[in-house]
């Protein structure tokens, strides 16, 4: 229902990305258009030169380090703060640039604050009919009371704030939020404030309750496994602009720069000269088409190839054979990561269930076992 | 936090009952404390056993006569007047201070704060020397035709008591300001309404306790407040028990009347506010996050001209009339015996040691007590000893003088009843600093120390005193400055013959000898301003 992926980033070069799932006509109109938006503080450059369009029904997820400018884009967008340059448009209605400055309360933008931000003087009930225009009106609390019933806490009305534990809180802060039917509905890193087994369970309740409001969303994050979850879209930044948007298995398999790669995943990169029809490595030689949209120009030129965890796996070698020695094993429960150093120098991690079994110091041979093709960037030796 | 406490909660059992198991130090200090409280107590005792001797009728007919209606009256109106007023300009100049981009906040916050080190009587005694016959300002403007309305009166006695007493709401609203959570700001601005409405539903229920707090201390500042209405000439409770009080005969029993309903109104008020206040425990551990400021827009500056307008009626005005009176006062006014001697200023400063000397004795241990033990009757005891906040200076001063005619008169008119009344009413003072000190002292170095072989006795000198001194030594220091400044005890139970800054201001400026009151003003004015760092900066921290 929400697959529909599309590819805004004009900066997207050196591959073909088709659309992985979805066609065009599933595409909403654009409900929230940024354009050329930035932000200063001072001297500082919070965010700068940002386009962003999100469409009808989708949740799209800005995602990036602490301090690359998400949260601040996200309170550009509800207005609680104001951008230096740029444009930011909300259902056809320019909301800032332009000289037009809309005040929150009149832009129909819904947030959900990382702190929640209930009102504690007040009642489940009458925090989610705040935003209403008559909260005292039967047809209000006829919307409470389906709200309530929405996010699972239909008998919650008459307690307070205090009374709820962490994720029966998010609950009434997204019913809230909810309720005045925003146009777009933020939120600010939802789930930092919960613990970590209720964060997973309350992803999931989220994204459904998302989609059966059929509310377009923004929210913010940190944690990439958060985003790749449960984002149509996701969009990663990097001081304070966006470094790729697209569907979150985009940006995971073929990452457009080093930053989006090495963010992504526990990534490795492995050194690599580009031949007329082959690429080689110090694991090996493989067939150039490996590269994804690798172009004739690069025919002689040094890369360096990404590879993860599951892309490589490394194999019992004597030690004339074997291409570097484990130097770390990593227990993940599921599974083992070994750290393999190369004879370069190089440390690539190679996935393993429980079968193989190496030790630290042991020479071990490297293989790549990929089946898709592989993101590469430009050497920077 | 439940936990820590929980933790400190266990810790002081154990060594309670290590205390406990000897004996001897835990009685004696139970039974100091609970003279202490019963000490303090007395003065109402004395209040009681005057007013059982006058009989029901006459009660009921004095107390219902038009003159007791009248007073009741304008103390209420005055209270309703002075809360209403101090809430209407201590609110919005604490929103302009915490939560708009006033230019100059920290200035403002601090110069709108500062009105409180000037004592409300010197205050009404600037108006007066001003604005009232043959004020200093009344002269310069009455030439050019400019009428100056009459200061004497409710209007004048409200004006000047808000004037000075407003900060009290200030304080208490900013405090609320800077711990209330302003992403509900935002949050409610997400929700579609605008700062306005924000205030009205978000802001507004959640300050309601600290403005209702600071409203409280108003109300009763108002109610007890005896130098501002009775120079101001307004009749309202303890204007008429003073005068009542020198006159002799029937007026002692219209006196004792009037303070039992003046206390039976405070007690009012008391109950009011426990039950408005409620619980004001507001959130759930959501932080206060860094002010999120309300941009004031084009009305910056204009903003500004009312913390300006408020400092130049509360500071300006006042220190620039008495710095007039100051020039103007030439050698001339030497005579009729109001000349003023340093021996005043002297003796300000003895009594006012003497009765920090004796406040901090009786208060360490009802402190001590109250600090190391939760239990009803340490409760209690520490409860007692805030009658004198309760008690209006004017009915304290009645009862010991009861108290010195009937049953000492050997004490009467003596600095240790003088003393008595300073400790009676400071005492609160001494206790809080020295409670909060003794509550810092981990109970588990007592222990360690009687481990280490020491008895009770000398564990309490060589750890927990000094460690307690800071403690001391504070509320000391702010028995010593309140009681510089104390008008109403002194005035009535001052020695005949001893003449402190106080009793000097007073006798000059009913004679109307305005000049002369300037330079002591002056100086008592400064004095309150150090009482009042801790109080100030306690809040200035939070900036």
């Amino acid at each position: 229902m929400h697959n529909d992926v599309r590819i805004d980033d004009p900066t997207a070069e050196h591959f073909e990305a088709a659309p992985a799932t979805g066609t065009d006509a599933d595409a909403g109109d654009p409900v929230l258009e940024l354009d050329g938006v930035g932000k200063r503080y001072g001297p500082e450059t919070a965010v700068s030169e940002l386009d962003l369009t999100v469409r009808d029904g989708e949740l799209l997820t800005l995602l990036g380090p602490s301090g690359c400018g998400k949260t601040t884009t996200l309170r550009m967008i509800a207005g609680l703060e104001d951008p230096s340059e740029g444009t930011v448009t909300v259902a056809d209605e320019t909301v800032a640039g332009d000289g037009a400055i809309v005040p929150p309360e009149e832009r129909d933008v819904g947030m959900v604050f990382q702190e929640f931000a209930l009102f504690p003087h007040l009642t489940v009930a009458e925090n989610v009919a705040f935003g209403l225009d008559d909260p005292d009106s039967e047809a209000a609390e006829e919307r409470v009371a389906e709200l309530l019933d929405l996010v699972g806490l239909g008998e919650y009305g008459d307690r307070t704030p205090g009374d709820l534990s962490g994720g029966q809180r998010q609950r009434v802060a997204l019913a809230r939020s909810l309720a005045p039917e925003p146009d777009v509905l933020l939120l600010d890193e939802p789930f930092s404030n919960l613990d970590v087994r209720l964060r997973v369970a309350m992803r999931e309740e989220v994204r459904r309750i998302l989609d059966e409001a059929g509310v377009t969303a923004v929210s913010v994050t940190h944690d990439q496994e958060e985003a790749l979850s449960i984002s149509d879209r996701v969009a990663v930044m990097h001081d304070g602009h966006v470094e790729q948007v697209g569907s979150p298995a985009e940006v995971f398999e073929h990452p457009e720069s080093r930053f989006v790669a090495s963010f992504l995943g526990q990534a490795s990169f492995l050194p690599a000269a580009v031949g007329e029809a082959s690429v080689e490595t110090i694991i090996g030689s493989y067939d150039r088409d490996l590269l994804e949209g690798i172009t004739e120009e690069y025919t002689g030129a040094d890369v360096d190839v990404l590879v993860r965890p599951d892309d490589l796996r490394a194999t019992p070698a004597n030690e004339t054979e074997a291409d570097g020695h484990v130097v770390r094993r990593q227990y993940t429960g599921p599974s083992f990561v070994y750290h393999v150093e190369l004879a370069d120098g190089t440390v690539v991690r190679c996935l393993h269930n429980h079968a193989e079994d190496f030790d630290v110091g042991e020479p071990v041979g490297v293989t790549l076992v990929a089946d898709h093709t592989l993101a590469w960037y430009p050497a920077e030796r | 936090m439940a936990a820590g406490s929980d933790s400190a909660a266990t810790a002081r059992d154990r060594v309670r009952g290590i205390v406990r198991d000897d004996d001897g130090p835990s009685v004696a200090l139970v039974l100091l404390a609970g003279a202490v409280a019963a000490a303090v107590l007395t003065p109402l005792l004395w209040l009681l056993l005057r007013a059982s001797t006058i009989e029901p009728s006459e009660a009921l007919s004095l107390l219902t006569s038009p003159t007791a209606t009248e007073v009741l009256a304008n103390s209420l109106g005055l209270v309703a007047l002075v809360t209403a007023a101090s809430v209407a300009l201590g609110v919005p100049l604490a929103v302009l201070t915490v939560q708009t981009d006033l230019p100059f906040r920290r200035f403002w916050t601090v110069v709108v704060a500062l009105p409180l080190v000037v004592p409300s009587y010197i205050g009404a005694f600037a108006y007066v020397s001003a604005f009232g016959p043959n004020g200093a300002l009344a002269d310069l403007l009455a030439p050019l035709g400019i009428p100056v309305p009459t200061v004497y009166g409710l209007g004048g006695t409200a004006l000047v008591l808000t004037l000075f007493v407003y900060p009290y709401v200030f304080l208490t609203t900013r405090a609320s300001l800077l711990s209330f959570d302003e992403s509900q700001l935002e949050a409610a601005r997400t929700l579609n309404h605008g700062y306005r409405s924000a205030f009205r539903r978000v802001i507004l229920p959640q300050i309601a306790p600290g403005v209702t707090a600071g409203a409280l201390l108003v109300a009763l500042y108002t109610l007890s407040d005896f130098g501002t209405p009775a120079i101001m000439r307004f009749d309202v409770f303890t204007r008429v028990i003073y005068v009542e009080l020198n006159s002799f005969g029937i007026g002692r029993a219209n006196a004792t009347l009037f303070s039992l309903e003046l206390l039976a109104v405070t007690a009012v008020i008391l109950a009011l506010e426990s039950r408005v206040g409620g619980d004001g425990g507001s959130g759930y551990g959501a932080p206060a996050s860094a002010n999120a400021v309300v941009p004031l827009g084009r009305y910056r500056w204009v903003a500004a001209a009312l913390p300006a307008l408020v400092a130049t009626f509360t500071l300006a005005l006042p220190v620039g009339v008495l710095a007039m009176w100051l020039v103007r006062s030439g050698p001339g006014y030497a005579g009729g015996g109001l000349a003023f001697q340093p021996e005043f200023a002297f003796n300000s400063v003895y009594v006012a040691a003497l009765a920090a000397l004796a406040t901090v004795l009786f208060a360490l241990p009802v402190a001590y007590y109250a600090g190391r033990s939760n239990g009803w009757l340490a409760r209690a005891t520490e409860r007692a000893t805030y009658l004198g906040y309760a008690m209006p200076g004017v009915v304290l001063g009645l009862a010991l003088v009861f108290f010195g005619i009937h049953y000492a008169p050997a004490v009467y008119q003596t600095l240790p009843l003088l003393v008595f009344a300073y400790v009676v009413r400071f005492l609160p003072q001494a206790v809080g600093s020295t409670r909060s000190s003794v509550l810092g002292v981990d109970p588990e170095l007592i222990g360690a120390a009687r481990v280490l072989g020491a008895p009770p006795r000398r564990a309490f000198r060589r750890v927990t005193l000094p460690l307690i001194a800071p403690g001391l030594l504070a509320g000391a220091a702010l028995v010593f400055l309140t009681t510089m400044k104390e008008l109403d005890t002194t005035l009535i139970l001052h020695p005949t013959g001893f003449t402190t800054l106080v009793t000097y201001i007073w006798r000059v400026q009913e004679a109307g000898y305005y000049g002369r009151a300037a330079l002591p003003a002056l100086v008592l004015v400064l004095v309150s301003g150090l009482s009042m760092i801790p109080l100030l900066r306690q809040q200035g921290d939070d900036a």
